[in-house]
């Protein structure tokens, strides 16, 4: 065989391996992006089957379909009551992350201060939300206030607890480094650790998303007349299943959009590779 | 007789171009729980301004101490340390002191720039006036064409390097090295080990260099600092007679091999 026989066979072999390793990506992010919506296709499909094949009655769970019905007939009474609860959950997550993120940055700088009143913090956590719920709508009645107090302290103890491990677990060196290059504790404050707290930050800031929109729901059904909490009790007690599951798969769109909004900014925030609790 | 006229010319620098760190009869003690143990024990050394001393000996024979004491990180139990005529923290805040990690020690979060930039920075200097100096430096060291790419983006050759920078970005007088090549590739060591001995030259800075090879130690200082351990104090202080010009191949040379044989006995007699 001459030489250029076999570059031409080495060469053609080599094209063909690179157009089976394309298929196969191809394949891949295919399965990657379709075999999810299989699997709601199935949990939809499987939600009518027994709906329909065993003849529950609407008043019991409504068909897929009737779901469908209620999303756009009810729209404007479903966005109506969505908006309070986004107001509230995106308020109290507010609050609650910067409430936290200053109380660790205090605690940081406090050692005495951290030891005073973390043991508070872990007491305060410690009670049901569901039990903080009516001490603050009595407190400050039947308004916005309330609801989004909730979402926030659903949000504040995650986030501090996170954001204590991240601005105190600078790499040692790193810590040694700013001492010999005299950095002052401000300085190694914003110039380190709060860099080292962001990709904790926002590892709670993502959990913390869906459980404001809990929160804020939550508080609805306590003391409400508004907000998709107030919509599902209302549902509930009317035997309209239709409503109900519409008002949860709202809250549901809400949690996940949130979320999908906190991913996006940690992934233009976080450009480096970062070890962090997930 | 011989032996101790020719130990009392090593204790000596070998440049006489004034004293640049002075230990005196210097002990370390660190507290854990109940007990303590002796890091360094009665050290007592004279360096040169100018001189490259390396430090080399077994792991526990208070090398890293012994920079972390002349850079005023710890304090020592007993006897004195004096860098350029001033205790070290008064030096580090003149910003006399660069120091060199084992791994590199980088913010992920800054480029390579940005991280050379940080004692600028820190010093309340004007930045964007000196931001020339720093690209300047990134430049020397080999990595102008980088100087945008964060620390994951480096090699470990590249990343210390930058640390390198950055620990000579502020002119200090003295840089100390705690085993900062470790870590990299034979190939990536041996280059950096000429780059060091040409940034030593240029810029006649006073390096003290931590490292637990033989070959490193002997290739790079004018003298060679052997410590025992368990308590960590000198054993020995080694003249390196090579020449000043020296490039990697003098490790062939009889003389090189001679030395680091020596070393090597020093280091397997044990404590």
């Amino acid at each position: 065989m001459s030489s250029t026989s076999r570059q031409e066979f080495g060469h053609l072999s080599r094209a063909t391996a690179l157009k089976a390793y394309l298929a196969r990506r191809r394949q891949d992010r295919i399965e990657t992006y379709a075999l999810p919506f299989l699997g709601i296709a199935t949990l939809l499909f499987a939600w009518w089957a027994v709906v329909a094949g065993f003849h529950v009655r609407p008043f019991i769970a409504p068909s897929p379909f009737l779901v469908v019905r209620t999303l756009i007939t009810n729209r404007g009474l479903l966005l109506d009551n969505l908006i309070p609860t986004a107001v509230e959950a995106v308020g109290g997550f507010l609050i609650g992350n910067l409430a936290a993120i200053a109380v660790a940055i205090l605690f940081v700088s406090s050692k005495p201060l951290q030891k005073i009143f973390f043991p508070v913090a872990v007491i305060l956590n410690s009670i049901p939300v569901v039990a903080k719920a009516p001490i603050l709508i009595l407190i400050m009645g039947s308004g916005l206030a309330p609801k989004t107090t909730i979402a926030a302290f659903v949000c504040f103890f995650p986030t501090l607890v996170n954001m204590l491990e991240g601005l105190s677990s600078v790499d040692p060196q790193v810590m040694e480094l700013m001492q010999i290059i005299s950095a002052s504790r401000t300085q190694i404050l914003f110039k380190v650790r709060f860099y080292n707290s962001l990709p904790y930050l926002f590892s709670s800031m993502r959990i913390a998303a869906s459980m404001s929109v809990i929160g804020a729901v939550v508080g609805e059904w306590i003391g409400s007349t508004k907000g998709i909490g107030a919509l599902i009790l209302q549902a509930t007690y009317a035997f309209d299943t239709g409503l109900l599951y519409s008002a949860i798969l709202m809250s549901t769109l809400l949690a996940g959009a949130f979320f999908v909004v906190i991913a996006y900014f940690e992934k233009i925030t976080i450009v480096w590779p970062a070890e962090a609790p997930h | 007789m011989e032996k101790d006229s020719r130990d009392r010319a090593a204790t000596a620098p070998p440049v006489d171009a004034g004293s640049c760190i002075r230990c005196s009869d210097v002990s370390v003690d660190f507290f854990k729980g109940e007990g303590s143990f002796t890091a360094i024990e009665h050290l007592t050394l004279d360096v040169a301004k100018g001189e490259f001393l390396t430090l080399l000996g077994p792991s526990g024979c208070g090398k890293s101490t012994l920079l972390r004491l002349v850079a005023g990180l710890i304090q020592p139990s007993d006897g004195f340390v004096e860098v350029l005529g001033t205790t070290p923290a008064t030096a580090r805040r003149r910003r006399n002191i660069g120091f060199v990690f084992q791994d590199a020690a980088l913010l992920p979060w800054r480029t390579a720039l940005e991280n050379v930039a940080l004692p600028i920075e820190v010093s309340h200097e004007a930045v964007h006036e000196r931001m020339r100096r720093c690209e300047e430096m990134l430049e020397f060291m080999g990595l102008g064409a980088r100087r945008h790419a964060y620390p994951h983006e480096l090699s470990g050759g590249m990343r210390q390097r930058v640390s390198i920078a950055r620990a000579l970005v502020s002119s200090p007088k003295i840089l100390l090295m705690d085993e900062p090549f470790a870590a990299l590739d034979e190939i990536t060591r041996d280059r950096l080990n000429e780059e060091l001995r040409r940034i030593w030259k240029e810029t006649g800075v006073t390096i003290l260099f931590v490292t637990h090879g033989v070959d490193e130690a002997a290739y790079l200082g004018q003298r060679v600092l052997m410590l025992a351990a368990n308590p960590g104090r000198i054993k020995e202080i080694v003249p390196v007679n090579l020449a000043q010009d020296r490039t990697l191949r003098v490790r062939e040379t009889r003389e090189f091999i001679q030395l680091a044989a020596h070393l090597r006995n020093l280091m397997g007699e044990g404590s």
